[in-house]
């Protein structure tokens, strides 16, 4: 993270609040004002979703952790065990790398069905085996009734680079294209959907799958040409682009008609006064590319089931203030900025 | 303030409660605000009510009206 | 979506941007306010002030009930929720609102306060049904839109006989904010408000119709168009307010004919009448104590009255006195012109309302129109 989100926190007497969470510029603050402090290191300082280093051995491996807490802990489309294995996979695979193994903690709380749990379990194994990965290893903790919701699972995952690839959130270029791989905000929707406290229905899935498939696709038909790839999970699509703008010290310019929403999402978000562009995203990717090879990787990823609905939305332009800007499907200009706070539905 | 859209009643449910669908997505809503509300008719939905219902003919004579103010450019352009 | 995606074209958009373009007179300059947030929000999010001719200025009204609810009545709330036997239900439009110490909603409920967030007034009801046990009040601000849905509640509280429901009612009115803008005495240290046209909110006016802005033509000759929020609706009642100030006239006109009828919602305004009644005086961030502005529940329903059950009397509280809020909500100033707008206030640190609420003028304008202003504004370099 740059200096850009740097706020000062108030450690004497603040409290963690919800929009710590959220993946906007509250949580980047307090990444930044308190893991980075404290761990700091040069592999830290990468910024990515995952950390890439070299072996002993020669080649390179990334490296990612990560945290499920959703709720509901089923929903449209998934669970909390494929989605962990899901989430994981994705952040190893944004850095191009094959991933390998992944670990699995379980914090579970008293009281917590078991056969639920057995269903957690079978969900996330079949999810390894369909993305070619294996959980080779694992924790058990319970705690006592109200100290976790249900089930939390933390996760580790390791894979390794192939030769020469070196994708990074810092290497956009003024004039690069940035491609998506599919629609917007399903899975915040999926989920928002099946809250109790909120009382609308969809037929909207989560998108929640393993990208490293559509991954080996894009990596061999861009090559040399791809910058970086990110998937736009909290925050959004949003969140992302305005990361990658301050990590590649560029801006972006973007075409509201020309990002994939479907018109379930849309509604959905006009009823309860959402952006789609904040909502979180499972199995969808963002890439930048050279504006000489972005068609032609469009096509290839369209040929790939998880990418049939690719398009190419905007460029990186020259941008000091990082400014993430779009075209409206009503011919205006407007910022697309990082989610403030949690996402709420609005009545105003 | 007020966020509100129009949505279509889909069904009529016991208390003056309604079924409304926009674009797929549905949701239970109070139509205690509005009389006679019928299923098929669209209504503006705030805070899970509807307020009132939407004309049809209306809409269309909105509509109207806008193309009818394109066309000034046109022969302001032409004409004038 | 029907009745939304027509009036979001971008084809039509530019007729009508040219059709404006075509009607402005070049010697002259078009100050329109759109008193409600909603507008503002449509404005920023569409880019609608790409597309209008530069003599057309709009001022952001203080139409948006997040920001102009003072901190006092958030202060009390808050009290509410500390309560160990409350449970405080509200719009989450109102979480993170600054109070009074560096508090808002959401930080009261990060220390354990309990807190929900209800998408409707009968989330609420549900809410007290399924916890007999506990005090839930209702959080209830809004405009007369948000009011009618506050009556429904309290009438189904009072059927099913909740005994441990309760309103914290805090409805203002939309009609008794435009005048007090209007009659707003001229201060010596900021400029004087010269608007020569309203747009108004259609969504009030599906309850309370037409009648109550016919004041503005007839004694303050100003025209009003009630119009919709999508922004095809918006740009089409800028320019009937542009044909109105043209031929110097001043009428209320409708703009959302497709759901407002002259009359408004007579179901609502009369359960409405038997619930309220007005307050003898409001506080309003940005206009200070404005008479009959607001409403509150009749002694015939003191029972269901929050500030009744849990004796709540409202402290007046500071706002940050740099804080420009109240300028900007009077369309005195812009959001760029104060000296905390993208320092220390932005949408996660807000210091005055108009920052929180996405329909406030401040967020608006950060959140979707800041770069309108990158060259001029030394506060967005400053953090960078």
């Amino acid at each position: 993270m740059t200096k850009t989100f740097r706020r000062k926190l108030d450690l004497k007497s603040g409290r963690v609040d919800m929009s710590h969470g959220a993946g906007g510029r509250a949580m980047a603050e307090l990444i930044s004002s308190i893991f980075k402090d404290a761990f700091g290191n040069e592999l830290l300082e990468q910024g990515n979703d995952q950390a890439s280093f070299p072996t002993p051995a020669g080649g390179r491996m990334v490296m990612t952790t990560d945290g499920y807490v959703v709720s509901p802990i089923f929903f449209p489309g998934g669970d909390i065990g494929s989605l962990a294995v899901h989430g994981t996979v994705n952040d190893l695979a944004m850095a191009g790398a094959k991933p390998l193994y992944l670990s699995a903690s379980y914090i579970i709380e008293e009281g917590f069905p078991l056969g639920d749990l057995k269903r957690i379990a079978d969900s996330m194994g079949a999810a390894a085996r369909a993305a070619g990965v294996m959980i080779i290893t694992g924790d058990t903790k319970v705690v006592e009734r109200g100290k976790a919701d249900g089930v939390f699972i933390s996760t580790a995952g390791v894979g390794v680079v192939p030769d020469g690839l070196a994708l990074s959130g810092d290497r956009a270029r003024p004039g690069d294209k940035l491609i998506v791989s599919g629609s917007m905000g399903d899975h915040g929707v999926a989920i928002m959907s099946s809250r109790e406290n909120l009382t609308f229905e969809t037929e909207i899935l989560s998108d929640s799958a393993a990208l490293n498939g559509l991954v080996e696709t894009i990596v061999s038909a861009a090559g040399p040409h791809l910058r970086l790839m990110r998937d736009p999970t909290r925050g959004g699509l949003a969140a992302t682009l305005n990361e990658l703008a301050h990590q590649s010290d560029v801006g972006f310019r973007i075409v509201e008609d020309q990002i994939p929403i479907k018109r379930q999402v849309a509604a959905a978000c006009e009823l309860l006064g959402l952006d789609p562009l904040n909502v979180a995203n499972e199995g969808k990717l963002v890439a930048v590319v050279a504006a000489e090879a972005a068609e032609m990787l469009v096509a290839a990823m369209r040929t790939h089931p998880l990418g049939v609905d690719a398009a190419i939305i905007g460029e990186a332009v020259e941008d000091d203030q990082h400014f993430v800007q779009m075209t409206t499907g009503f011919g205006g200009g407007r910022i697309v900025d990082w989610l403030a706070g949690e996402q709420l539905p609005r009545i105003c | 303030m007020c966020l509100a859209v129009p949505a279509l009643v889909t069904e009529l449910l016991p208390d003056n409660m309604a079924k409304i669908s926009l674009d797929g997505v549905s949701m239970t809503i109070s139509v205690a605000l509005v009389k006679n509300v019928a299923v098929g008719d669209y209504v503006i939905v705030h805070v899970g009510y509807a307020l009132s219902k939407v004309d049809p003919d209306e809409a269309r004579r909105t509509l109207d009206l806008l193309d009818e103010a394109r066309g000034v450019p046109l022969a302001a352009g032409g004409v004038r | 979506m029907k009745y939304v995606d027509e009036y979001r074209d971008g084809d039509r958009a530019r007729d009508i941007a040219a059709a404006i373009a075509a009607e402005v007179r070049p010697d002259r300059s078009y100050a329109l306010m759109e008193f409600c947030g909603g507008h503002t929000h449509a404005i920023s999010r569409y880019g609608i002030e790409d597309l209008l001719p530069k003599n057309v200025r709009m001022i952001h009204g203080p139409g948006c009930p997040v920001c102009v609810l003072p901190i006092g009545r958030i202060d009390d709330a808050i009290r509410l929720a500390k309560r160990p036997e409350v449970t405080l239900c509200t719009y989450a439009d109102l979480m993170r609102v600054p109070a009074s110490g560096g508090l808002s909603l959401m930080k009261a409920k990060a220390a354990g306060s309990d807190i929900r967030m209800v998408y409707s007034s009968l989330d609420a009801i549900r809410i007290a049904e399924a916890n007999p046990d506990r005090q839930v009040v209702f959080f209830a601000i809004g405009f007369e839109t948000t009011t009618p849905p506050t009556a429904v509640a309290l009438k189904t509280a009072e059927a099913k006989g909740l005994m441990n429901f309760s309103i914290f009612c805090n409805h203002v009115l939309t009609p008794v904010a435009m005048r007090a803008i209007l009659d707003m005495p001229p201060t010596p240290d900021e400029p004087p408000i010269a608007i020569e046209g309203f747009v108004g909110p259609s969504h009030v006016s599906t309850i309370i119709g037409m009648e109550p802005y016919q004041v503005f033509a007839r004694d303050y000759r100003k025209p009003v168009v009630i119009a919709g929020f999508e922004p095809l609706d918006v740009m089409y009642a800028i320019l009937m307010l542009v044909r109105q100030v043209n031929e110097q006239r001043a009428d209320v006109e409708n703009q959302y004919i497709r759901a407002v009828r002259t009359e408004g919602n007579p179901v609502a305004i009369e359960l409405c009448d038997e619930v309220f009644e007005l307050r003898e005086s409001f506080e309003w961030r940005g206009l200070g104590a404005v008479p009959k502005s607001a409403l509150k529940l009749r002694d015939a329903f003191a029972f269901y009255d929050a500030e009744k059950r849990f004796t709540i009397e409202t402290q007046p509280a500071e706002d940050n006195p740099a804080c420009e809020c109240g300028a900007i909500l009077r369309g005195q100033k812009k959001p760029a012109d104060c000296r905390l707008f993208g320092t220390v206030c932005t949408p996660e640190t807000p210091t005055g309302a108009c920052m929180v609420s996405s329909e406030g003028a401040c967020a608006a304008h950060w959140t979707y129109g800041r770069f309108r202003t990158r060259q001029s504004d030394a506060g967005l370099r400053r953090t960078a």
